[in-house]
């Protein structure tokens, strides 16, 4: 059986992190990745702020696939006819590694499997593991259809579903509470559209997040990035939800699409590929014991995932979690000692730095995301005070504080809306 | 546009292998199939009271094995290299 110093499942952004670091101290590293290529499998929205990455890779954007940096950044209300939005632009000239960067995974996950690489590890396409080698409630390495590959390290960045963390007892089967759904299309544009569509030039592109209508006011929202010559457009609702209403994903998108504001943006393209994903969305109450003898978990596959309201943050956790495991791995080369006490290193890592930090600062946060006013009264509310303060029918005005109040209507009193106001304050 | 004009944009290596199986006894006693409406690739149909599934569009998300109240739907990833291939992601 052939060993290695350390094996890490899947080359997502926590595998190919994880991989590039202990393969960079000098050890010998298998990256075993399902897909035909590192990428294949892969989808998100779209865009990530740059500083891990830059810790990772030091000035990545030089050399790395990506589409566009963030230089706009719009979050919008939405009914079935109107739009309100917040438009965020600024031309105080960051330094590039604090920009966000909208990429497309196919080519970026590839690219850095490729540094994974070149840095001495072995990246292994198409090879899906089946299963872990556990002796004495040790992890000992891998199986691979009749293959075994051994190592006293295995790193699972196997992604959300993580079957094998599953298997080995490291976390419970997940309730439809803890995801959220994602679908995504990337509808081909001419990149001169594109530019005159979101008021864009060279290398400034745009994040937008949606929230009301496009979800039928089912927790979630959707999403649009411009790309070089593309957009990609999703949206993302929680599982349960779409279980308890019978609403499909696949119809929400379409609504989104057909929205008067979206149709103008998204006129004449063409869709080039359909995608799906879920998203673990509970955070610290649905995360896997994240080691244990012989192994540790990363990414996705930890739920390292941030969600503090419109935007769900995970790439950058994935990075930073695979880097915090290959700094344990190593440090457990240099005393050859892999048993869980020494691993727990990795644990303490992770909230030494902002990953576990930033996941307790909201750990309210997603309880309080699940408040349906959010998604349906509270978009319509200011949906239908913008069209009240811009429109006259030719009466006196009243003041804001009555417009507010008429508007809410039945739905819910002024207290609730404060609480509500306090308790977003609290959680977010 | 459809669900189906949408898979057929993809590039899928479909494997002879069947990845997923739905346990027919145990599926048929369930009253919700919220299988239906989770599977964004609407790889579950309903065809006359009787669940009908296809492997091929699948795109790999997991939702319905989530989903199932009744532990009815046998999950794994497809062999290693076939499936659902993005190319952008």
């Amino acid at each position: 059986m052939e060993e290695f110093d350390a094996i890490v499942v899947g080359a997502g952004p926590a595998g190919c992190a994880a991989a590039y670091v202990m393969a960079k101290a000098g050890h010998n590293v298998l990256v075993l990745e399902r897909g035909k290529f590192p990428g294949a499998k892969n989808m998100w929205g779209g865009a990530f702020f740059g500083p891990v990455m830059n810790e990772l890779f030091p000035g990545f954007w030089e050399e790395a696939p990506f589409e566009r940096f963030v230089t706009r950044h719009a979050i919008s209300f939405l009914t079935e006819q109107d739009i309100l939005s917040i438009d965020y632009k600024s031309d105080v000239t960051e330094p590039a590694e604090k920009k966000g960067f909208i990429t497309l995974r196919a080519k970026f996950d590839k690219w850095m499997s490729q540094k994974v690489e070149q840095a001495g590890a072995i990246v292994a396409s198409g090879l899906a593991v089946d299963d872990l080698i556990v002796e004495g409630g040790v992890v000992k390495g891998v199986k691979v259809g009749d293959e075994q590959f051994a190592s006293n390290a295995v790193v699972l960045a196997d992604g959300v579903n993580s079957l094998l963390s599953e298997k080995i007892g490291l976390r419970k089967a997940y309730s439809p509470h803890d995801m959220k759904q994602g679908v995504k299309e990337i509808i081909r544009l001419p990149r001169e559209v594109i530019e005159d569509r979101f008021n864009i030039s060279g290398t400034a592109g745009v994040a937008m997040e949606f929230i009301g209508s496009c979800t039928r006011g089912l927790p979630g929202g959707g999403f649009m990035y411009t790309n070089l010559d593309s957009v990609s457009l999703g949206v993302v609702v929680q599982l349960s939800a779409l279980m308890d209403t019978q609403i499909k994903a696949s119809d929400l998108i379409e609504d989104f699409k057909n929205h008067p504001a979206i149709a103008q943006l998204i006129k004449g393209g063409q869709t080039a590929e359909y995608s799906a994903h879920l998203i673990p969305v509970s955070g610290l109450k649905m995360m896997p014991k994240l080691y244990d003898n012989g192994v540790l978990v990363t990414g996705d596959a930890a739920s390292l995932v941030l969600g503090t309201g419109l935007i769900l943050e995970g790439a950058n956790f994935a990075v930073a979690s695979g880097m915090a495991a290959a700094e344990t791995v190593i440090e457990a080369h240099r005393k050859e000692d892999f048993t869980r006490d020494e691993l727990s290193n990795y644990e303490k890592r992770l909230r030494e730095q902002f990953v576990l930090k930033d996941l307790q600062t909201f750990s309210r946060a997603p309880q309080f995301l699940e408040n349906e006013r959010i998604y349906q009264l509270y978009p319509e509310l200011a949906c239908s005070m913008a069209r009240k303060i811009f429109s006259s029918d030719g009466k006196p005005r009243e003041n804001t504080f009555k417009v507010l109040r008429k508007s809410l209507g039945k739905q819910a009193s002024m207290w609730k809306m404060a609480s509500d106001m306090i308790k977003a304050g609290r959680a977010l | 546009m459809k669900v189906e004009d949408k898979l057929a944009l993809n590039k899928f290596d479909v494997d002879r292998d069947v990845h997923i199986t739905v346990n027919d006894v145990v599926c048929v006693e369930c009253e919700l199939k919220p299988c239906v409406s989770v599977c964004p690739a609407e790889c579950y149909v309903i065809r006359e009271n009787h669940m009908t599934f296809s492997y091929e569009g699948c795109l790999e998300c997991g939702s319905c094995r989530i989903a199932c109240p009744k532990g009815a739907i046998d999950w794994v990833y497809p062999r290693g290299g076939f499936g659902i291939c993005y190319q952008y992601g």
